[in-house]
């Protein structure tokens, strides 16, 4: 439990990290750093996103599996880390 | 050899039900080869035919069904809650969060997440694999491009009779919607139950347009005000001037009285740059020219009477039919006549009388489109008859630079935004040119066939690259430019203003020459001092002469330098010698002047 909080809390820190998030299997954000609607808005569209990808990479190779989604935008990068139950999403914005 | 088969069947038996029964075969007729035949017959040895050993293959056209599209959005609503929480409770969903980070899955599944993570987060912040390597280099300008355009869209009018497309206008802000005026030039011959709705265009949708004006009378010209893009006027067919605002809806905001407007349809409207961005004017073919405030559309502020006489008849008016005015000379403006005219004319003259500056020769035919050049306003451009002409406003007897005589009418033409040397036409056989003079004078440096029927009307787009034209049968097409004629060339305006002088001081010249002419054939009528006047203009006139040579090579070598320098390629300049020239020039200059060209051609090749 205080490793959770340390790890989430350091990942946070980085440079150009914007937001944190875990969200679960049915799309409820646990835990955030960023305001509700855009934190539900995260969670239903890229759940979506993650469940596809993951099925992509299935469908191409059975033994495979999807361990990480990287998503670059214009403005910063979706970065999320998907777990059987769990997903770890965050949004950093890289600079140079 | 005939095959007959004969039955018998008694009359008793006749309409009798049929009973059908099942029985062997019977041979009736057996024919015997016969191998005497055979002998009328020769073998050909060997036998031609013709195979083809390729793809089978098949042809199928599949038109696509208009597609339909509306924009819809979504809301993202929270959900996925477990039934017993309930999302708006603050309490319930804390105590539910709670509860799943104790569960040790969480734990593991964080840790496990957040060390991948860090390792990504750091690799993005190590190094930046987007970044712009190649800055300094800068896209090499591609200028031997050859000139291109193409279609885009294409707006029909959706009406079952079908109208010609008399005027558009662009609209002011963003251009993304056009306003097409629909009309029926022929007199008295538009046919019974045409609509006189004009349409305004998004063109995004070509399927529908956005909006229906309806006038009471068909629509000739139709403008948006460039200060305020909601409105907009419109002039038409039987004389009177309406006025829209298009947040009112489709019916005329305002219309002038019908007894104050034009006796004719009005083929002019132009917008005037007020405070207020309330003023217009408009011209019609019966001679007169209205200034108009759309708050009071009652009567017009002021008329004036296009009678070159300078008497203010009405009967001696010529028709106007084109309008010219350029916010950049507000007190200006000019008259494309019926007859062929061009008025240019001072809108604060203090008498009527003065109104009207002076005319110029113009064309054969009425004039239909009247332009200045955005770059260099004191030449205008306009079109007529077969030809289109180039006018400068110090030479006011011919034009200073002209196209040849084409097969097909000219109707409209536009100079190009943003190229002082680009202008484009449209003639009645549906073909659009697009001419660059610093590249080709004699012929248009592109020519389209856009439609089979006559194009009517053309409007350039601020930015230079889009084009549209309406034809006769109501259709409006959309085309975009290669970019090579709509981005300004360097050196461009130093080129197209160079000439533009040079073709004015040649025509000055040979008004000067035409004038010495004039009063040398005065003189001569006038009797007495004959000789001594014909030995002063004979002299001065060789004088002229040679002074008009003198210049005339000064000014090819100057070019021919500046060609060399600038390194790009023209043709030769087109040796159009008038026939008066032929009448007053010795013959050695003639002479002088071609063995002259020869070498610039040579030098040039």
């Amino acid at each position: 439990q205080a490793e959770v909080e340390e790890t989430l809390k350091r990942i946070q820190s980085h440079k150009g990290v914007i937001g944190t998030m875990v969200v679960n299997a049915e799309g409820i954000p646990i835990r955030t750093t960023l305001d509700n609607s855009t934190t539900v808005q995260y969670a239903g569209l890229l759940h979506h996103l993650t469940m596809k990808a993951k099925s992509t990479v299935r469908d191409i190779d059975p033994q495979n599996d999807l361990t990480f989604l990287r998503i670059r935008s214009k403005k910063h990068e979706i970065m999320v880390a998907p777990d059987k139950e769990y997903l770890l999403i965050v949004i950093q914005n890289p600079c140079e | 050899m005939e095959i007959v088969y004969v039955y018998v069947k008694k009359r008793s038996e006749f309409g009798k039900q049929c009973n059908f029964s099942d029985r062997q075969a019977e041979l009736n007729i057996d024919i015997m080869p016969n191998p005497e035949l055979a002998e009328q017959f020769v073998e050909r040895n060997p036998v031609d035919t013709g195979i083809q050993c390729s793809v089978s293959m098949s042809e199928h056209e599949a038109n696509t069904e208009r597609f339909e599209m509306e924009t819809r959005g979504v809301n993202h609503v929270e959900g996925g809650w477990p039934k017993d929480v309930n999302p708006l409770e603050l309490e319930q969903t804390i105590r539910f969060r709670k509860k799943v980070e104790k569960d040790e899955n969480y734990v593991n599944a964080i840790m496990q997440l957040g060390s991948i993570m860090e390792h990504c987060i750091k690799q993005n912040n190590a190094i930046d694999i987007y970044e712009e390597y190649f800055n300094d280099e800068e896209a090499v300008e591609v200028m031997e491009e050859a000139p291109s355009a193409k279609t885009i869209n294409v707006f029909r009018d959706p009406q079952e009779i079908k109208r010609a497309a008399t005027h558009l206008s662009w609209h002011p802000d963003g251009n993304r919607k056009l306003a097409v005026a629909y009309s029926c030039l022929d007199f008295q011959r538009a046919p019974v139950g045409m609509s006189s709705d004009s349409y305004i265009w998004d063109l995004e949708n070509p399927n529908k347009p956005e909006l229906a004006l309806k006038p009471s009378s068909p629509l000739v010209t139709l403008e948006f005000n460039p200060k305020d893009s909601h409105v907009l006027l419109g002039g038409c067919y039987n004389g009177q001037i309406a006025c829209w605002d298009t947040r009112k809806g489709s019916l005329v905001a305002e219309l002038s009285t019908i007894e104050f407007s034009h006796r004719d349809p009005v083929y002019g409207t132009i917008w005037l740059q007020s405070k207020t961005g309330t003023e217009c004017f408009s011209a019609s073919t019966d001679g007169q020219v209205m200034w108009w405030d759309i708050r009071k559309m009652s009567e017009p502020t002021e008329v004036v009477i296009m009678d070159i006489t300078k008497k203010e008849q009405l009967e001696n008016a010529l028709g106007a039919i084109s309008l010219e005015f350029e916010s950049t000379l507000p007190t200006k403006f000019m008259v494309g006549t019926e007859q062929g005219i061009i008025i240019s004319c001072n809108r604060k003259a203090k008498t009527s009388a003065e109104k009207i500056v002076c005319t110029f020769p113009g064309h054969h035919g009425p004039i239909y489109a009247l332009q200045r050049n955005p770059f260099y306003p004191k030449n205008f451009l306009t079109v007529g008859d077969w030809t289109a002409r180039i006018w400068s406003e110090d030479s006011r007897e011919s034009s200073i630079m002209w196209t040849k005589y084409h097969m097909a009418y000219l109707t409209d033409a536009a100079w190009s935004p943003m190229r002082p040397a680009v202008f484009f036409t449209t003639k009645m056989d549906g073909t659009l040119d697009i001419w660059d003079f610093v590249f080709k004078q004699c012929d248009p440096a592109l020519s389209l066939k856009v439609c089979d029927e006559a194009l009517f009307c053309l409007r350039v787009q601020d930015n230079g690259c889009l084009i549209a034209c309406g034809s006769q049968l109501g259709t409006t097409t959309l085309l975009e430019v290669s970019s090579g004629l709509s981005t300004l060339q360097r050196n461009e305006k130093n080129v197209a203003s160079s000439m533009f002088e040079r073709e004015t001081r040649r025509e000055k010249i040979l008004e000067a020459r035409h004038r010495e002419m004039r009063l040398k054939e005065k003189g001569k009528a006038e009797g007495r001092d004959e000789e001594q006047t014909d030995e002063d203009l004979a002299i001065d006139l060789e004088a002229l002469v040679s002074k008009a040579e003198e210049e005339f090579f000064d000014i090819i070598f100057a070019e021919l330098k500046k060609k060399e320098a600038d390194a790009i390629k023209l043709t030769p300049m087109p040796q159009q010698s008038s026939p008066e020239e032929d009448q007053a020039v010795e013959e050695g200059e003639e002479a002088a002047r071609e063995g002259k060209s020869e070498e610039v051609e040579e030098e040039l090749a």
